[in-house]
């Protein structure tokens, strides 16, 4: 033995340093590289996609638009105390604020203004235009004079809720609420409330897909897991086709199978089981929406209680019959139970999928078909209600990130595997 | 072998089914279906009874057949429409239903005109048939889109999952968790996001942003395939590289990337067939020129529904058929490197 290895010294490297500074350095030096290899991904991702998400969470509160168009009348709001019309300051303001601000800045300000109070959008283009005529002061008389909806208090008072540079009117709108103008909130008019019920229609289209896929997906899974090999891979080829054919093919196949004159109604008619009449209206509705979602996310919940299953040994359910419990029983107290977690990450992987779907429910679903995914891309292209699309989507997304930590808590997403 | 007799025995007897003239009246009707219902419990019975010992009791045979109908209701439910898009592609007339021609198996109504519309030969199209190259320009489009988000996401991906699957990553499950979010928010929300995102940067309707929008899209995929493969690796293989003198490129090179080259690939197949089938994003932000198959498919179903589309279909079915074989084969191979499965 050499004195290099006494007890007392401390253990050092060949070099002369103490072998744990030597071990923690490289240990630093090898997170810095794994850190090193992550961070381009991960940049590129913050950049592409969270920052645009969060931008999006930003959108749904941001109000500034009209304090950049009405600073003045909001700078002397607070000083009317709105029971009676305000006085001449404030009409001055008004007219100062509308004839100096840019043209589109207005355009978009009154458009947002007609979300809390109609009317707004066309008083304010109206009065743009004629105000151009207006020379000096005093201007309240000349401004009710113009239009007499200027001389209409509930005008003045819906800009109080319109003051502050964020709101969270938005996310109120979406659930078919909104903001009195003193900020209180009440419900929307009865001719407007759409959105509960959208919200309502989306989780019950979830929840029975997968209930549905739930039940269609178990038998089959286990009919693959336990046969041999040789014959499930070749079943297997059923449920991985769908899988890897495009969205748009598989809802093409289901407008061929379901449509009035489809393949499905004709073979009932052709065999005399229908009248020709009564064809069976299974596509552009409710009913279409919900077969062709559960024919296209039932792999989904197929491959994950597939491989679970996979992992089951026989042995189990001939133990259990050997104890002297029947099929049915040694099926429902050790077969089943085994499955749950398999189960778990099915059922939350097909609701995640199901509750933000788009493409199916606006081609296939008609007018009752309809879910929240269609009403946002509706604010997003068409009524150009872009806050009111960002409060959805981010009402969409924290369901949908709680239901992601469930599954992470259920199956972890190390434990995510594809194909 | 008893299942191809079964299967050809079907073949047969439909096609028997379809040209025997019945008429549609009176009980006869119902010989078809009755003879269907029994061709249908006969092949459940027969597959039931195969998988069951000798000393099965009548009930059990029942509740096996049960068993055996509900599963293969399932899997003729996942498989059939898009098996009856294949047929119906080769109608010769401009409707998207079976014909009776069709029917009787007879030749006058089938052609290949559809497809020869597709391809933009318009020698066979009706006035009011819409023909032109935009399929072929869309698939074009949709080929190069989907060839450099696939080398981006691929490239990406595997540095992330090689950084992951390093010892002692700080955070790991974090970041982890943050590569796969993509594949979990909904596909309307990432749209709606990059919309405004790509708006503010002038990347609405160019190659660019499309392109972007589908890395972030098959990102996940490649993280999660190349992650998989790793998981199994030993790092080990690449410190003896290192003491043999080799560069870091060198040892990634020729060490680390044939042995994970099974989950780069299927990583990266997942990944084009992302960017292949996209729709959302190329609706929201995809301008004229972005003409992609799935865009042109669209605005197909939603405009001028033709045969033409289930020509498409048929072509994308083959294709998924291909690519579910390829990612198969290569889980085989890679699952025999990494020695889980024998040979």
């Amino acid at each position: 033995m050499s004195d290099a290895t006494a007890p007392n010294q401390p253990l050092m490297t060949s070099d002369g340093r103490l072998l744990k500074d030597a071990l923690q350095q490289s240990l630093r030096r090898s997170k810095l590289k794994a850190l090193g290899l992550i961070s381009i991904p991960f940049l590129f991702l913050v950049i592409v996609f969270a920052m645009p998400v969060f931008n999006l969470l930003v959108k749904s509160v941001d109000d500034n638009l009209i304090n950049e168009v009405l600073p003045r009348t909001f700078a002397i709001y607070e000083d009317w105390d709105g029971t009676e019309l305000p006085g001449e300051a404030h009409y001055e303001a008004m007219f100062l604020d509308l004839t100096g601000a840019e043209g589109i800045q207005i355009g978009k300000a009154s458009t947002r203004m007609n979300y809390d109070k109609s009317k707004w959008k066309s008083l304010i283009k109206k009065s743009a235009r004629k105000f151009k005529n207006i020379e000096s002061g005093p201007y309240k008389e000349v401004m009710i004079k113009t239009d007499k909806k200027w001389g209409d208090i509930t005008f003045w008072q819906s800009l109080g809720s319109m003051k502050d540079p964020y709101t969270f009117g938005y996310y109120l709108n979406a659930v078919d609420l909104r903001y009195n103008h003193d900020k209180s909130v009440t419900a929307q008019p009865e001719n407007r409330r759409i959105y509960k019920m959208l919200w309502g229609r989306t989780l019950l289209v979830s929840l029975i897909v997968t209930v549905l896929c739930l039940i269609l997906a178990y038998p089959v899974s286990h009919l693959l897991a336990t046969l041999p090999l040789r014959y499930s891979n070749l079943l297997m080829i059923c449920v991985l086709m769908p899988f890897w054919t495009s969205l748009l093919v598989r809802i093409v196949a289901w407008m061929i199978m379901l449509q009035q004159n489809g393949v499905v109604n004709d073979a009932l008619v052709h065999n005399g089981l229908l009248d020709d009449e009564n064809r069976l209206a299974m596509m552009y509705n409710f009913t279409g929406t919900i077969i062709v979602m559960t024919q296209i996310l039932l792999p989904f919940m197929i491959l994950p209680i597939y491989s679970v299953m996979r992992t089951i040994s026989p042995n189990y359910m001939k133990a259990a019959q050997n104890l002297g419990a029947s099929p049915a029983l040694a099926f429902l107290k050790v077969y089943m139970p085994l499955t749950v977690p398999g189960v778990g990450a099915g059922v939350i992987l097909v609701f995640i999928v199901a509750i933000g779907y788009y493409i199916t429910p606006e081609l296939v679903g008609g007018k009752d078909g309809q879910l929240i995914g269609n009403q946002i891309a509706y604010h997003l292209k068409s009524s150009l209600n872009w806050g009111l699309a960002s409060a959805m989507g981010v009402m969409l997304l924290a369901g949908i990130l709680i239901l992601y930590w469930c599954y992470d808590k259920i199956v972890g997403i190390d434990n995510m595997r594809m194909g | 072998m008893r299942a191809l007799g079964i299967i050809a025995l079907w073949v047969v007897g439909l096609f028997l089914l379809a040209i025997v003239p019945i008429p549609r009246e009176g009980l006869l009707a119902y010989v078809k279906p009755l003879l269907l219902l029994i061709a249908i419990v006969y092949s459940i019975y027969r597959i039931s009874n195969g998988m069951m010992p000798r000393y099965r009791s009548t009930g059990q045979l029942l509740w096996q057949m049960t068993y055996i109908g509900i599963c293969g209701f399932v899997l003729f439910f996942l498989v059939a429409p898009l098996i009856a898009v294949i047929p119906l592609s080769f109608t010769s007339k401009a409707f998207l239903n079976f014909t009776p021609e069709m029917l009787n198996f007879d030749p006058a109504g089938y052609s290949i005109r559809w497809y020869k519309i597709m391809v933009g030969d318009c020698s066979d199209a009706v006035v009011t048939t819409v023909c032109g190259d935009k399929w072929k320009i869309g698939a074009w489009n949709s080929l190069l889109i989907g060839l450099t988000a696939t080398f981006l996401a691929t490239v990406l991906g595997t540095l992330a999952a090689i950084g992951l699957t390093r010892p002692n990553v700080p955070g790991r499950k974090l970041i982890t968790a943050f590569m796969i979010s993509p594949l979990i928010v909904p596909l309307i929300i990432t749209a709606a996001s990059l919309f405004f995102f790509f708006a503010k940067v002038n990347l609405i309707a160019t190659f660019a942003g499309v392109v972007l929008a589908h890395t972030v899209l098959g990102l996940p995929f490649v993280v999660i395939t190349v992650t998989a493969t790793l998981s199994s690796f030993d790092h080990n293989l690449m410190r003896a590289a290192e003491s043999l003198g080799g560069g870091a490129w060198k040892n990634f090179r020729q060490v680390m990337l044939p042995l994970i080259m099974p989950g780069v690939i299927s990583g990266a197949l997942f990944a084009f067939i992302t960017s292949f089938d996209e729709v959302v994003i190329i609706i929201f932000m995809g301008g004229a020129d972005q003409l992609t198959l799935p865009k042109q498919m669209w605005s197909g179903i939603r405009q001028e529904i033709s045969p033409t589309i289930l020509a498409v279909a048929t072509i994308l079915v083959i294709l998924s058929v291909v690519m579910l074989t390829t990612v198969e084969l290569l889980r085989r191979r890679s699952e025999r490197i990494r020695g889980i499965s024998p040979a």
